[in-house]
């Protein structure tokens, strides 16, 4: 095995991963703060990927600039799911919650089999034909691009919980339910602001992954399974673990996909995640319950 | 069990029983279907709605049930009703190792949920790469002539199929009323609705748990079984797949987790539901893919939104089966 080439693999990995990191990540703020678990989640990145597409085709704009109008859509429409159909199920029963989101995530996947139909779609730009070098190792234009992307925002996101109001606010809601009520915090309505946040990250996540993949509609499930294996690993509710159990899952695919068959590469992923769930339940960055 | 219910029930089986002399081949597949539900969403029932237990991986033991019995059936022709024990067994032990896992290492909730799905999704990778089983190609049962009854290799006409279905339904019902009311039962019921008192009153949660997963596992292995000599045909990608975990859950959850008549009833509704949509679409000339799981989608919402305790609890007050609370 050309040694070159595996350490492109893992470099093309890291890039992906950063990419599924940020799209758990969304899926890791949501649960951590709602404790609501988003089985719609892959749905919801599939449609911010075919908004990329289509805002690429009708009026040609890049990607890059797509995330700013995509985001903001999402943020409202996160928003307004969460206040108008999860906050009444928050202090329902788990399967209960599940089957709303199911029936959520069923929807979304059908209405864009209904508008789009199951052929692949995806996003061509020019400037990211070229790759990268650097040195011996080859770098894709979209990944990195993409990767730092995804690194600006999950930045972002991190100084906005740490150092604004608004953020303090959520973790306090996240931490203590009771208490935050007490101190007179409007609850559902940072439940429902978090869900806009969480939504608006795998709609960034969303822009960047039309760079590297093709569009359908049945890629909504998957993507689900997969922002679940990565909060799980990197640990349920924490935002550095959604980032590094992306980067993980992402080099695990790439390697399998090297050295086993690239229809094996998922196995991988779920091995890791039982693997995880019994010997560290929490996840590799997550607090004990 | 008052009177009326007895007779209503009474009612029930004797519809159920002439039900194939009396309807047309579609209908009474689309009841064999309806039985089918059924039957897995009682089998799922015992370990959620009794025990308080989620799993949303009950396509794992769909799947390895059919693959048991449907792999020796075309590899050495041994029937169906040898390889039932042999799905049965491979399904408890399944079933028992994940359950001590997840039990033995505090595993619950949401954790438990994604562990469920996590093994079924790992199944189903790793039965692509079995060749002996088909792998992705599928593997295929011969199909024999419909009109021949042959209930020792389980090929026969489509009303063999339902009455055996009936008979699975029937004795899944018995046999969770006779739970329900069983020490067993009582024990689930304390775990599912509070686990650490329960723990407190002595109870050994660790062992009740697993007897539920268990007994769980090994009805729905039989639905596998039933599965494979029904369609005759199995693939991976289908029969271990997330969506047919839902779809086995979807009946209970529509009907009333964990009571006796709530899957049967949620298998009935969604699967006419489903099936007077597609009447419905075709009447109006609509053929657009997709358009049939959106109106499922939007029922599905509206019931889990407004009758969060399902079908049958509301039915049941209003036949005046149930206690007035």
């Amino acid at each position: 095995m050309d040694p070159v080439n595996v350490a492109n693999q893992v470099v093309a990995g890291v890039l992906t991963g950063l990419v599924y990191g940020l799209m758990a990540l969304g899926l890791s703020v949501i649960f951590g703060v709602v404790r609501v678990v988003n089985f719609a989640h892959g749905e919801m990145m599939t449609i911010a990927m075919y908004a990329t597409v289509v805002l690429f085709a009708a009026l040609g704009l890049d990607p890059f600039l797509a995330i700013v109008p995509v985001a903001a859509a999402f943020f409202v429409f996160g928003y307004a799911l969460q206040a108008a159909l999860i906050n009444p199920f928050i202090t329902r029963p788990e399967h209960s919650q599940f089957m709303l989101l199911v029936a959520v995530a069923i929807i979304m996947v059908n209405a864009l089999l209904m508008v789009f139909g199951p052929d692949a779609r995806n996003v061509q730009l020019d400037y990211l034909l070229e790759s990268i070098e650097l040195g011996p190792l080859l770098l894709d234009r979209g990944k990195l691009y993409g990767a730092i992307v995804a690194c600006v925002t999950s930045g972002l996101l991190f100084a906005f919980f740490k150092f604004t109001r608004t953020g303090t606010a959520i973790r306090a809601c996240a931490d203590n339910y009771l208490g935050a009520k007490v101190v007179g915090l409007n609850v559902k309505r940072y439940y429902a602001f978090t869900f806009g946040v969480g939504a608006a990250c795998v709609a960034v996540a969303g822009c960047m992954m039309c760079l590297l993949v093709d569009v359908t509609p049945v890629l909504g499930p998957a993507y689900t399974l997969l922002a679940f294996v990565i909060v799980i690993v990197g640990g349920l509710g924490s935002m550095g673990g959604a980032l590094l159990g992306g980067v993980l899952i992402g080099v695990s695919e790439a390697l399998a996909g090297l050295f086993i068959a690239p229809s094996a590469k998922s196995m991988f992923s779920f091995a890791l995640l039982i693997l995880v769930l019994l010997f560290r339940p929490q996840g590799l960055l997550g607090k004990r319950a | 069990m008052n009177r009326r219910a007895a007779v209503l029930l009474g009612v029930l089986a004797v519809g159920l029983l002439v039900l194939p002399a009396v309807v047309s081949s579609y209908v009474l597949s689309v009841a064999t279907l309806i039985l089918f539900f059924a039957y897995a969403g009682q089998a799922w029932n015992v370990m959620m709605g009794f025990a308080g237990q989620l799993s949303l991986g009950h396509s794992l033991y769909v799947g390895v049930g059919a693959y048991a019995a449907a792999g020796i059936f075309f590899h050495y022709g041994i029937g169906p009703w040898a390889g039932i024990w042999l799905a049965i067994a491979l399904c408890m032990a399944l079933g028992a190792a994940i359950g001590f896992l997840a039990f033995r290492f505090g595993i619950s909730g949401v954790y438990f949920a994604l562990l469920t799905i996590a093994f079924a999704e790992f199944t189903r990778i790793g039965f692509d790469h079995i060749d002996w089983l088909g792998g992705p190609g599928g593997l295929f049962i011969k199909v024999a002539q419909r009109e021949h009854l042959d209930l020792l290799n389980l090929r026969g006409p489509p009303a063999m199929f339902y009455y055996l279905m009936l008979a699975l339904t029937a004795g899944a019902f018995a046999l969770c009323a006779w739970l329900l009311r069983s020490r067993a039962g009582y024990y689930w019921q304390a775990i599912r609705e509070d686990e650490q008192a329960a723990q407190a009153l002595g109870i050994n949660t660790f062992r009740w748990k697993m007897l539920a997963v268990v007994i769980s596992s090994a009805m729905t292995a039989v639905a596998g079984v039933f599965f494979a000599f029904y369609y005759n045909n199995l693939f991976p990608e289908q029969i271990f797949n997330i969506s047919r975990s839902i779809e086995i859950i979807l009946g209970p959850v529509i009907g009333g987790v964990g009571t006796l008549f709530g899957p049967i009833l949620g298998a009935a509704v969604l699967t006419i539901l489903a099936d007077a949509i597609t009447e419905l679409l075709a009447a109006i000339g609509v053929e657009i893919p997709g358009v049939k799981q959106v109106f499922y989608g939007l029922v599905l919402l509206v019931v889990v939104m407004f009758l969060p305790h399902g079908i049958w609890p509301t039915i049941a007050r209003k036949l005046g089966l149930a206690k007035r609370d």
